[in-house]
């Protein structure tokens, strides 16, 4: 059977004018209004797109002309975490219509790390930005802003700067209207559905998975500031990594031509499961769909490329950008945005799930 | 009596003193005198175990008398009719051959076996008829008279039965009865006694003349047997079921000849020597040995005697049979361990066996399997004192190797066969023994190194980079390594299995290469559960069914600069960018831009040619060459008087490599056949050569017989009438009015040497390619108008360079020879060249005969058969 030729993307969101460095998916779970697209691009702009009408339904600039270069949705209240890099992470509220900054954080470093969040109870969050001291990693409690702790290696380790960010919870147990994060809701809901995962440790604790410039990954535990582990996947600065924490597998990408995939065993020690080649070097974002079953990256050679994420089999290649693609995200019906360059957000759908 | 011939051992020399009463008779009764004598012994022993009985006065005794009168009344009887009387007296008649209740004295006994036994079976034999056997009832006769054959004295009944089977005229009941009976004798196992009765001569006693008999008939008993019986032949007497009978009466011979060595009697071998000898000359190797070999080989493991037997089986082998004998020992024995057992030291006492193992099969012939070979020089190398041979072998293999006329005039299978034994030595021998002569051997494999690099066959340079690499290492371990480049084929990796193996320890030798297939590298996605050590969640034993990949090939690497839109700018980019991204972009893109606009080519066509011919490959670029062939082929065709004016003009120029020299011809050649090829114009401009960019090197050969191959298909189809609405529309040939700026330049200036180039001297790599080139533009000039003259050049050019030492270049000439005979005309072929076509006759019948190389001789054929055809067409055309 010939493989069939690549596919075309759904539709193409064009009209940011900018570059795009950030892309989220909003709505649609609650079950109010329709699904939103939330897209950050280099003029500092935040587009916020209806997929039913494929239009720009606002634009919010906060970021005085700087990038965006992540954004994340709470679900309390629409709210709207936008990171910056005017070294400004701002708190949007999106509910009736508004559009407002409601707070911000300032932020030390200049670099290109995108934060991290995680839900600890109602109305209450944690923070993960990168510090002051370039291989620093800040924890804050939101939002009242009030800094944690500050993650840093111990000196010889000298891994560089954080890269990417990931925070997650060990024996999380399912709870729904904590989550903040779409993502992590989805998970939760996906381990209700399978109690045998079961992680030992029963009272949450926080963790950090952080990628630095050496190609390593660490493993944080955030409340006894240490690191549980640390691998080096990669001879390059880890670009962007994804964690899926039921079947605790994490994948990284990085500049260089392989993504790196890794495990979690139970002693919260991580190992090097295999190495996927690439034909070209560069992932700038790496995202595991949902419900676990694809993963796609978002590579410098203008390509997306789609995985199997179980088997790490290459699904799809798909080359319909003329720049860069920088960021890719999947909405919880599993829609995949790309964002790239070329001022284009191309919007594919693959293997829909049933 | 095949019972007692074990023992009848020892009392010769009792009858050393006999008079021979058969000579100067006929031959076969001469013969007679001397089997008696042979026979004496056995009958006389029974005498001296019972007390040295006078067996020398025996003549004169009453008993004879007895006998004689007895064997003449039995001989009155047979012709009565009475067939009671007959059997009673061939029944008392028995008595002497010893094997009733009462036998005779044997005294009796041994002068019936002596003096009358033959003349008995000739009598019986006359007496063979339907009706004489009818005489009594349920075949009691025949079964009486068969009983004499069968156990009487083995050889005088063999040859009795020989003699007259051959004196039967015709197919008749006689020959018939005389066949069966002789395949009953062969089953009854008969033939191990007439050997056997002849290893109990001494040497001196033994009569010549009867061996000599018993011998012809003994191995040429086939023969004679199909001769007289034609069709009727019984299955037993077919070669390949009598030989190996043979073979196994030969181990019997051989088992009574070790027991009675073990009792301490002494016995002789040489008579079945000679039967092995000539039924081996006869080319019965294969059938005799393929018995006798397994058998010897599992006898003489751990007997002493056994291998004395065998040794001494060998050495008494005739010198005109030997090389029979030990090519097929060498080919049945499975490994040198037994070889060395059969043969012993032979090596070294027969100077006949020392000639046939050391030279004559190492570089007389070459038909020895690769086993063999291992078989022969293991033998060699196993015993110490052989090991001086295996050390002279070594020596004079690496002189023929390194010798620069055997590599011009010896086949490549013998080369082939010189380098596997190069090679086996050289794993059989010590690194002292190879020290100790290491300044010839190495300056003999330097000199064979050098000539076989400097051949323009690949298969020979190849053989010398593998041989030269593999006896480096062992000549002179402690110099650098040498590493060749070469691809990888069966044979290299045959002779580098060869080189590695060491000496097999027994008789199980591992034949060939046992190089196991280079495992495929299995992507990535194959073992991908293997590295998984948990078990999968059932959650995650959805099907792949569901992920069906989407097509991938477009995942190239990326490049980031663009491709230039001109002409002018491929050119610019490729003479002038330092971005080399740039620069492979242009030249990926030039093909097709040259074809997309001709007009703007044609502008700089002449300049863009200059460019690519003297373009390098600065970066690796995948497919440099073929892309690089492809522009200059499209940039010929565009412009194509112009471009192959100035390629033509650079080919004799100074400071070109050979490569840029052969690149030339090639792109000449495919910028031909793209012009010449039908219907060109009709279809768009497509890619200009089918597929001979991956290899640059001996493409221009193969895409030339494709061509014809097409060609000869496309020019018969125009013969046939009525299917000229099928193929594209006729038109010019477009390479006719160009012909000739690609040919005569070329052919012009070959015989003047430049300080650099030297066609006739040592680049004749270049002069074979040239030729083949011109053999190709020739036939690509079919039906244009300066066929003829560019015929008539060629046929010049082939008849300057005919006796060329190089088989490539002279393989070149053929195929020119050929296409001449292919493209021009058969009228002005006969009315402008009959001189040449007479001369390139003859000398293609020599070659076709004479030629070292296969190819050359194959291509030699095939002109002459073009030839021949070429002839058969003109002569109705002559003579109307």
């Amino acid at each position: 059977m010939a493989a069939p030729p690549p596919p075309d993307p759904q539709f193409v969101l064009r009209g940011t004018q900018s570059a795009v460095h950030a892309l989220h998916f909003c709505g649609g779970a609650q079950g109010q209004g329709h699904p939103l697209l939330l897209s950050g691009s280099l003029s500092g702009l935040v587009h916020i797109w209806s997929l039913q009408t494929r239009r720009a339904v606002a634009t919010l600039d906060g970021h005085e002309g700087q990038c965006v270069t992540w954004l994340q949705t709470l679900p309390q209240g629409h709210q709207l975490l936008s990171q910056g890099r005017d070294l400004k992470l701002c708190l949007w509220d999106l509910g009736e219509g508004r559009n407002a900054v409601v707070d911000s954080v300032r932020l030390e470093s200049i670099g290109f790390c995108r934060g991290s969040v995680l839900a600890r109870g109602h109305q209450h969050w944690t923070l993960a930005v990168p510090g002051r001291g370039s291989d620093e990693v800040q924890i804050l409690e939101m939002p009242s802003k009030t800094s944690v702790c500050t993650l840093k290696p111990e000196a010889d380790a000298k891994p560089g700067m954080p890269m990417c960010l990931e925070l997650w919870q060990t024996g999380d147990r399912p709870h729904q209207g904590m989550a903040t994060s779409l993502r992590p809701v989805e998970r939760r809901q996906e381990d209700m559905q399978h109690p045998a995962v079961v992680v030992a440790n029963s009272s949450p604790r926080p963790l950090l998975l952080a990628g630095y410039e050496d190609g390593s990954v660490a493993l944080w535990d955030v409340s006894e500031r240490k690191v549980c582990s640390r691998i080096a996947c990669h001879t390059e600065p880890v670009m962007a990594l994804d964690f899926d924490s039921q079947k605790a597998r994490g994948v990284s990408g990085s500049a260089e031509k392989a993504l790196a995939v890794w495990s979690l065993d139970e002693q919260q020690a991580l190992q090097a499961l295999r190495t996927q080649e690439l034909t070209n070097p560069g992932i700038a974002d790496v995202k595991i769909r949902p419900d676990r079953k694809i993963l796609a990256t978002a590579g410098w050679d203008h390509r997306i490329r789609v995985f199997h994420w179980w088997t790490m089999k290459p699904l799809a290649v798909l080359a319909f950008h003329s720049a860069t693609v920088h960021c890719v995200a999947f909405a919880t019906d599993g829609l995949l945005a790309a964002g790239s360059r070329d001022q284009r957000i191309s919007v594919w759908s693959l293997y829909p799930r049933t | 009596m095949r019972s007692k011939a074990g023992h009848a051992l020892g009392a010769q020399q009792v009858w050393q003193g006999c008079a021979l009463g058969a000579l100067g008779k006929r031959w076969i009764s001469g013969a007679e005198g001397e089997l008696k004598r042979s026979l004496r012994g056995r009958w006389t022993r029974r005498q001296t175990e019972r007390g040295r009985g006078p067996a020398r006065s025996s003549r004169m005794d009453p008993a004879l008398s007895a006998v004689r009168l007895s064997v003449r009344e039995a001989v009155h009887t047979l012709s009565s009719e009475d067939g009671g009387r007959i059997f009673s007296t061939l029944g008392s008649l028995k008595r002497y051959l010893g094997q009733t209740e009462n036998p005779a004295l044997p005294g009796e006994q041994e002068e019936f076996a002596r003096v009358h036994f033959s003349a008995f079976l000739r009598c019986l034999v006359s007496k063979l008829s339907p009706d004489w056997l009818e005489l009594l009832p349920d075949g009691q006769l025949e079964e009486l008279w068969a009983s004499f054959f069968l156990e009487g004295p083995a050889d005088q009944a063999f040859l009795v039965l020989m003699e007259s089977i051959e004196g039967t005229a015709g197919p008749s009941f006689r020959l018939m009865k005389m066949a069966q009976l002789l395949a009953r004798f062969l089953s009854a196992g008969r033939m191990a006694a007439v050997l056997e009765g002849q290893c109990w001569q001494h040497t001196e006693s033994a009569s010549p003349l009867l061996q000599e008999m018993l011998l012809i008939r003994v191995v040429g008993l086939p023969d004679r047997l199909g001769n007289r019986l034609q069709r009727e032949s019984l299955a037993v007497f077919l070669p390949q079921n009598y030989f190996p009978l043979l073979g196994e009466e030969i181990v019997r011979v051989l088992q009574a000849v070790v027991d009675s060595l073990r009792g301490g009697l002494d016995c002789s071998v040489s008579f079945v020597s000679q039967v092995l000898g000539k039924a081996c000359v006869h080319g019965r190797q294969k059938e005799i040995l393929g018995v006798l070999v397994p058998r010897l080989t599992a006898l003489t493991q751990g007997s002493c005697l056994w291998q004395r037997v065998c040794w001494r089986l060998v050495e008494r082998v005739p010198d005109r049979a030997m090389e029979a004998v030990l090519t097929g020992l060498v080919e049945a024995a499975p490994g040198p361990e037994v070889l060395s057992r059969l043969l012993g030291n032979l090596v070294m006492n027969s100077r006949k066996a020392q000639f046939v193992l050391t030279q004559k099969l190492l570089f007389l012939q070459y038909r020895c399997t690769t086993p063999m070979l291992q078989s022969l020089l293991g033998y060699l190398a196993t015993d110490s004192q052989r090991r001086p041979l295996l050390v002279q072998a070594l020596k004079e293999l690496l002189e023929t190797w390194g010798s620069s006329s055997a590599v011009r005039h010896t086949p490549l299978p013998q080369q082939r066969y010189v380098s596997k034994a190069v090679l086996i030595c050289l794993v059989h021998l010590g690194d002292a023994e190879l020290h100790d002569s290491r300044d010839e051997l190495l300056a003999s494999l330097m000199a064979g190194v050098k000539c076989r690099l400097d051949s323009s066959l690949p298969p020979v340079r190849r053989l010398g980079m593998v041989v030269a690499e593999v006896a480096s290492t062992r000549i002179h371990p402690e110099g650098p390594p040498l590493r060749f480049q070469y691809e990888e084929d069966e044979l290299s990796r045959e002779m580098l299995a060869l080189a590695t193996s060491r000496p097999a320890a027994d008789g199980s030798l591992e034949t060939g290469p046992s190089v196991p297939p280079v495992a495929a590298d299995t992507p990535d996605k194959e073992p991908e559960e293997s590295d998984i050590p948990q078990p999968r969640p059932d959650s995650e034993l959805d099907s792949d069914d569901e992920f069906v990949p989407y097509d991938m090939s477009g995942d190239q690497e990326l490049k980031s600069s663009k491709a230039p839109m001109y002409v002018r700018d491929c050119v610019e980019a490729l003479t002038t960018s330092e971005n080399w991204e740039r620069w492979e972009a242009a030249l990926r893109a030039l093909e097709g831009l040259v074809f997309r606009s001709p007009a703007a080519t044609r502008e700089v066509s002449v300049e863009l040619a200059k460019v690519l011919l003297h373009l390098e490959e600065k970066t690796s670029v995948a497919g440099f060459e073929g892309l690089r062939q492809r522009a200059l082929v499209a940039v010929t065709v565009t412009d194509p008087a112009r471009v192959a004016k100035y390629l033509t003009s650079q080919f004799y120029a100074l400071n070109y490599s050979l490569r840029q020299r052969m690149d030339i011809l090639d792109v000449l050649t495919l910028a031909a056949q793209e012009l010449s090829r039908p219907g060109r114009l009709g279809r768009a401009p497509q890619r200009g050569s089918p597929g001979p960019a991956s290899q640059p090197s001996s493409a221009v050969a193969p895409a030339w017989r494709a061509v014809v191959e097409e060609r000869i298909r496309s020019k018969t189809r125009r013969f046939s009438k009525g299917s000229a609405g099928r193929g594209p529309a006729a038109g010019p040939n477009e390479f006719n009015s160009v012909a000739g700026y690609f040919f005569f330049p070329l052919i012009q200036h070959f015989d003047r040497p430049l300080v650099t180039f030297d066609l006739l001297g040592d680049d004749q790599l270049v002069l074979g390619r040239l030729a083949h080139t011109l053999g190709a533009l020739m036939y690509l000039a079919v039906n244009t108008t300066v066929a003829v003259p560019m015929g008539k050049a060629l046929l010049e050019f082939v008849w300057a360079l005919r006796f060329h030492g190089d088989a490539y270049v002279r393989r070149g000439l053929l195929s020119a020879v050929s296409s001449v005979l292919l493209s021009v005309p058969a009228e002005r072929l006969l009315a402008d060249l009959p001189d040449e076509l007479l001369e390139a006759r003859a000398w293609l019948a020599d070659v076709a005969e004479k030629d070292p190389d296969e190819d050359c001789r194959l291509l030699a054929v095939k002109a002459l058969l073009l030839l021949e055809k070429l002839k058969d067409k003109l002569l109705p055309l002559s003579f109307p």
